[in-house]
């Protein structure tokens, strides 16, 4: 956020390469962006990986921790899609965990945040979409498409419940990647400004500068908030996905 | 806990990330629509090829770290750390029922212990009372023989003074009738008057 924008609140979502890479004609650069995910996977890796590897049935903090995403992210699956949707779980915990690091590392000052590009988000969604539509395909054959099809309904009705489904499940992707995308790049936007108008209201000393401590407040109070929409998109991603994956296990309308 | 996803849910996300991968990157070949003003970085279509790139790496070894090394091994760790809970709970049910059963062995060897006691107080308490019964009965004995034995000795010394109290009697009757009559009775009257008299009284 700091590094030199000023207050321009749209300076914190630029991508700058660092490594350039360009096979194909295609710009592959390895940017900020591609730092702040990699430093995700680190940040995950370091908490489940090296917080498990003591293997102590008594557990350190770092263990207690990774237990404790754990049981959550296994719970959060099992109420879901039931001990069969098990086979989805590190699918849908790397999910929560990668959304939800990013979103943190993200409320760091003058650090970037990885989900606050739509094209990030989307490809999380799309991801999640082609394994419910792979995994339903190949499990279910063609009785997967009777999720399409409300049953109960008078055969003349058929047509028009079949296009409304057909949309709303086409709209689960869009929906999917714009929320986090939008909460992410709306509560960074609003921290900026709120950020710029302090900076704004000081800068030069007037009448106006006692105003400066209530946007300071509403900023910190915006700060407190954002932390709270961090983990709550990143739970709400993981629960959407669990319950669109269930429509994968259990096509059954 | 079936961590490990299935082989096929693998092969099924690399696909997808590759299909996702080319097909945006099909996009982000053609150049950008605004052309000379920098777009909203977010939308910026320039990015996107290599944004969708390094998600894909990122989120496999991500996927791969977590499915192949973290979540097998919280798993075997909490699978563990159940069995060691209920290997716990059973030992300690096992200890509460061995101490249960001791403490039944020795409430019944309390009880037995003190009925013998009471036994053995009773059979005491019978004999010492046994004891000094024969030791009364033999001091009873001894007080009623002498009893008897005082009580000769007076009938006897009273015996002797009713004697001595007739004798005397006739005495006294042979000088009253002597007396009166003037005329002295002979002994033997005297003495049969007096007894008379007292079998009479």
């Amino acid at each position: 956020m700091a590094a030199g924008g000023g207050i321009d609140p749209i300076h914190q979502f630029e991508i700058t390469p660092i490594i350039g890479l360009r096979p194909f004609g295609l710009d592959l650069s390895f940017s900020n962006a591609s730092l702040f995910m990699a430093l995700t996977v680190a940040v995950i890796s370091a908490i489940m990986i090296y917080g498990s590897s003591q293997r102590s049935v008594v557990p350190g903090r770092l263990q207690s921790l990774a237990e404790m995403i754990y049981e959550f992210v296994a719970s959060t699956v099992t109420g879901v899609m039931g001990k069969e949707g098990m086979k989805f779980f590190p699918l849908v915990f790397s999910l929560f965990m990668f959304v939800l690091t990013a979103n943190m590392l993200g409320m760091i000052p003058g650090s970037f945040t990885v989900t606050s590009h739509i094209i990030v988000t989307t490809g999380l969604a799309v991801l999640v979409i082609s394994v419910v539509l792979i995994y339903g395909i190949m499990r279910h054959g063609s009785h997967f498409f009777g999720l399409f099809v409300p049953s109960g309904a008078p055969g003349w009705l058929i047509p028009f419940m079949v296009l409304i489904e057909v949309v709303s499940f086409a709209s689960r992707p869009v929906s999917l990647a714009l929320r986090l995308f939008g909460n992410m790049l709306a509560g960074h936007i609003g921290l900026k400004v709120f950020g710029g108008f302090v900076v704004m209201l000081t800068a030069q000393i007037s009448i106006f500068t006692v105003l400066a401590p209530l946007p300071l407040m509403l900023a910190v109070a915006l700060t407190a908030l954002e932390f709270l929409v961090a983990f709550l998109q990143a739970y709400v991603f993981a629960i959407l996905a669990c319950v669109y994956l269930n429509d994968a296990l259990h096509p059954g309308h | 806990m079936p961590v490990r996803s299935s082989r096929f849910v693998r092969q099924g996300l690399a696909g997808v990330a590759a299909f996702v991968l080319v097909a945006s990157a099909a996009g982000a070949a053609t150049p950008p629509l605004s052309g000379e003003k920098a777009a909203f970085p977010p939308f910026d279509v320039a990015t996107f090829a290599g944004q969708l790139f390094w998600l894909a790496i990122s989120f496999g070894a991500l996927y791969w770290l977590m499915s192949t090394i973290a979540l097998p091994r919280m798993g075997a760790i909490l699978d563990e750390r159940a069995q060691a809970i209920g290997r716990d709970l059973d030992n300690a049910a096992r200890m509460q029922a061995k101490a249960e059963e001791t403490a039944i062995a020795y409430e019944a060897a309390l009880a037995e212990a003190r009925k013998n006691a009471q036994g053995i107080a009773q059979a005491s308490r019978d004999t010492s009372a046994k004891a000094s019964d024969a030791r009364r009965l033999t001091v009873e004995g001894e007080l009623a023989a002498k009893l008897a034995q005082a009580e000769a000795t007076i009938a006897t010394t009273k015996a002797s003074a009713m004697t001595n109290v007739r004798s005397l009697g006739s005495d006294v009757a042979v000088a009253i009738v002597t007396k009166l009559t003037g005329q002295a009775p002979s002994a033997t009257e005297a003495s049969e008057a007096v007894d008379q008299v007292l079998a009479r009284s």
